[in-house]
C-alpha cells in the first residue's frame, strides 16, 4: 500500500493541518511503512469479536444536576490569543 | 549517606523526628538541579524561591502541631503535562509555550493537600508521544547513566530527575509505556496504575482511554507512597473508580506466601536484546528462591499490540487535539487567509513532527472508509488481548517480562525511523489497552552498564498485589541501590 502525497493533502486538510511541501514528501513516506506494518491486523481472525472501546467496563456516571462556580470570564479568556470583550476573537467567517 | 541519596519514606521519617526541615531537604534538591540539570536537562521549570517558600509553610504546619500530609514536605517533580494554577504546562509543545494553566489538576490538589513541594516540571515527549524524549520542543534530556543516551519517553525528564537524585519522587503518565519504559531505561521504578486508579481531571489529554498518571521513584515503597497520596475517586472524571485506597506504602512491605508468577512465553522472542533477557531470567530464579510458584503463561495477541495500540491511541490522539485550533489557548499564527487557514497554520507551526504524523495516522484510521479496517478492527483485537490476559490470571497473580526489549539508546539513534521507535513499546502497550496496572523495577546492568528494567503486570485494581511483589524482588537484590554516574559528556 502506497499513501501518495494527495492522500497525505487529503487527511492533512481533514486534519486542519498545515504541512509543508517537504513534510508531505517525509509524510507520505512514513505514513506507507507505517500503514504496511499495520496492516498486519487484517490477518487476524475477530470475527463475532465485539470492539472493546475501554480497559474498564464504564456505565454511565451521573450527577445532580445543580449549579457549579465556574471559570470567570477573565480566566477562561486569559490565554486566549484574541480576545474581543468576553468572547475569543476569529477572523471573519463572512465577507 | 547524603540528603539527596535517601528515600523518600527515610526523609519523611527524619521530618516527622524533626531531625532536618523541609527547607533543608527542599534545599539540597535545588542545589542538585543547580548542580548537574545542564547536563541532564530534565527540568524545563525550575524555581527555587517558590518551592523553598511551599517548604518553609510545611515546617511552619509541623511547627505548630499541623495535619501535615503523607508527604509532609518531601519534594517531588512534575511532569509537564498536568494542570497546575497559573503555573506553565508546556507539555513540551510549543503549541503551548505561553499557556498558564486556569486550575489545579486533580493529583496537584492531592500532592498539595499530602504537602509535597512541587520541585518544578520536567521534560518530556510533546503532548506525551514518543519513547525517548526527543520529541520535546525544548530540550533533549539526557540518561544519567550514559549522557549520551536517552533517557527514554514520555515520561523521561521524570525519570532521569529521579535517577540523577535531582528529585526523591516524581510524577509521570503513560498511555503505551510512558511511566514504565523510561523507569526501566533510568534504572528506577515506575508504576502505571489501573485505569481509573487515579483521576485524569486536569490532565492533558493524548489518548484517553489508555492515559494513566502514575509514580516514579528509587524503590517499590517511595512509589507505594506516591501512589497512596494521589489515587482514588474524583468526581470531575467520569471514569474515575471508586474503589477505596488501600495504605500501600504499609501494605507493599508485607510478602506474598504463595505468589504464583506467569512468565510471558512470548516475550522472550525475536528483538529482545540477549543482555536484557538473561537479566528477566535470573529475575525468574530470584523469585523461584522465594518460594513463588513459576508458571509459563501465553499472551499471543501480544505480538500485535503494536499496530493495534498506534491505531488506536493515534485515532484519540486525532480527536483530542483537534481542541488547539489558535482559537481558545496556544499558538496562534500570524500570518493567514481566512479561520480554516488560520486553523491549519496555527496546528502546522505549533505542532512537532511526530505530533503531526499521529494526528494524520489518527485522521486517517477513523476517515469514510477506513475505519472498519483500522479503527474498529483494532478495538476488536483489543478485547483479544484482554481476554489473553483474563486467561492468564487464571494461571498466576502477576505477569512477568521485560519492560523493554533493549537498554537505553544513543540520543539521534531512533529519530528518524517512527517504527523503530514505536517497537521499543512493545511489551508495555498492551497493558494500557487491557487496562491493567504494571510495574517497572531495576532488575540488572548491561556490560556497559546500562540499567534493565524488569516488568509485572497484574489483573484490574491489583497494584497491592504488584507492588507486595515488587518489594519481595528488591528485598532479594540490590539493583535499586545503584547511583548513576553521570558519564558521559552529552
Amino acid at each position: 500500500m502506497t499513501f501518495t502525497r494527495e492522500q497525505v493533502a487529503k487527511v492533512a486538510d481533514l486534519a486542519r493541518l498545515h504541512l509543508s511541501e517537504t513534510e508531505i514528501d517525509s509524510m507520505s513516506r512514513q505514513l506507507t511503512s507505517i500503514l504496511e506494518f499495520f496492516d498486519q491486523l487484517q490477518a487476524i481472525d475477530t470475527t463475532g469479536v465485539e470492539p472493546m472501546a475501554h480497559g474498564v467496563a464504564i456505565e454511565n456516571v451521573f450527577r445532580d444536576d445543580e449549579k457549579h462556580p465556574g471559570l470567570p470570564p477573565d480566566e477562561a479568556l486569559a490565554n486566549a490569543p484574541k480576545r474581543a470583550g468576553d468572547f475569543f476573537a476569529v477572523p471573519p467567517i463572512l465577507d | 549517606m547524603s540528603i539527596i541519596e535517601k528515600s523518600a519514606c527515610e526523609l519523611i521519617e527524619m521530618l516527622g523526628n524533626r531531625e532536618i526541615s523541609s527547607r533543608e531537604v527542599t534545599a539540597a534538591f535545588c542545589d542538585r538541579i543547580e548542580a548537574v540539570d545542564s547536563r541532564v536537562r530534565a527540568f524545563l521549570h525550575y524555581d527555587r524561591d517558590q518551592a523553598l517558600r511551599r517548604a518553609d509553610e510545611i515546617d511552619h504546619r509541623r511547627s505548630a502541631g499541623q495535619e501535615v500530609g503523607l508527604l509532609a514536605g518531601v519534594p517531588v517533580a512534575i511532569k509537564d503535562i498536568l494542570c497546575a494554577r497559573g503555573e506553565p504546562t508546556t507539555c513540551g509543545s510549543k503549541m503551548l509555550e505561553h499557556f498558564k494553566a486556569p486550575y489545579d489538576a486533580h493529583v496537584i490538589e492531592r500532592l498539595d493537600r499530602a504537602g509535597a513541594v512541587r520541585l518544578g516540571r520536567v521534560n518530556m515527549d510533546e503532548f506525551a508521544m514518543g519513547s525517548s524524549c526527543e520529541n520535546s520542543a525544548y530540550q533533549k534530556t539526557a540518561n544519567p547513566w550514559d549522557l549520551r543516551r536517552v533517557p527514554g519517553g514520555s515520561s523521561g525528564g521524570s525519570a532521569a530527575c529521579v535517577a540523577a537524585l535531582e528529585a526523591p519522587l516524581s510524577i509521570g503518565t503513560d498511555t503505551g509505556g510512558s511511566i514504565r519504559q523510561p523507569a526501566s531505561l533510568c534504572g528506577i521504578v515506575g508504576l502505571k496504575p489501573t485505569y481509573g486508579r487515579v483521576s485524569r481531571f486536569g490532565l492533558v489529554a493524548y489518548a484517553s482511554s489508555l492515559d494513566q498518571i502514575g509514580p516514579m521513584a528509587r524503590s517499590v515503597v517511595d512509589a507505594a507512597l506516591l501512589l497512596e497520596a494521589i489515587a482514588g475517586h474524583d468526581p470531575r472524571d467520569s471514569t474515575s473508580l471508586p474503589h477505596p485506597v488501600p495504605p500501600y506504602r504499609q501494605s507493599c512491605q508485607q510478602p506474598l506466601p504463595k505468589l504464583r508468577v506467569g512468565v510471558v512465553t512470548d516475550y522472550f522472542g525475536e528483538g529482545l536484546d540477549e543482555e536484557v533477557a538473561v537479566a528477566v531470567k535470573k529475575a525468574i530464579e530470584v523469585y523461584r528462591s522465594l518460594g513463588a510458584t513459576i508458571v509459563d503463561v501465553r499472551l499471543p495477541t501480544s505480538a500485535h499490540a503494536i499496530p493495534t495500540y498506534y491505531v488506536v491511541a493515534t485515532a484519540e490522539a486525532s480527536s483530542n487535539l483537534a481542541r488547539y485550533d489558535g482559537v481558545h489557548y496556544g499558538h496562534r499564527a500570524k500570518e493567514y487567509r481566512d479561520l480554516v487557514d488560520m486553523y491549519k497554520r496555527s496546528r502546522g507551526e505549533g505542532f512537532g513532527h511526530e505530533v503531526k504524523r499521529r494526528i494524520m495516522l489518527g485522521t486517517l484510521a477513523l476517515s469514510a472508509g477506513r475505519r472498519d479496517a483500522f479503527y474498529n478492527k483494532a478495538l476488536q483485537v483489543r478485547r483479544l488481548l484482554r481476554g489473553d490476559y483474563d486467561a492468564a490470571f487464571q494461571q498466576c497473580d502477576v505477569v512477568l517480562g521485560p519492560t523493554s526489549p533493549t537498554a537505553a539508546f544513543k540520543l539521534g539513534e531512533k529519530s528518524d525511523d517512527p517504527l523503530a521507535m514505536y517497537l521499543s513499546d512493545i511489551y508495555t502497550v498492551a497493558t494500557n489497552l487491557a487496562g491493567l496496572p504494571g510495574l517497572s523495577l531495576p532488575c540488572g546492568f548491561t556490560k556497559s552498564g546500562l540499567p534493565i528494567g524488569l516488568q509485572l503486570q497484574g489483573p484490574a485494581m491489583a497494584e497491592e498485589t504488584l507492588l507486595r511483589a515488587g518489594y519481595m524482588y528488591e528485598q532479594a537484590t540490590d539493583w535499586h541501590r545503584q547511583t548513576a554516574p553521570l558519564a558521559g559528556t552529552s
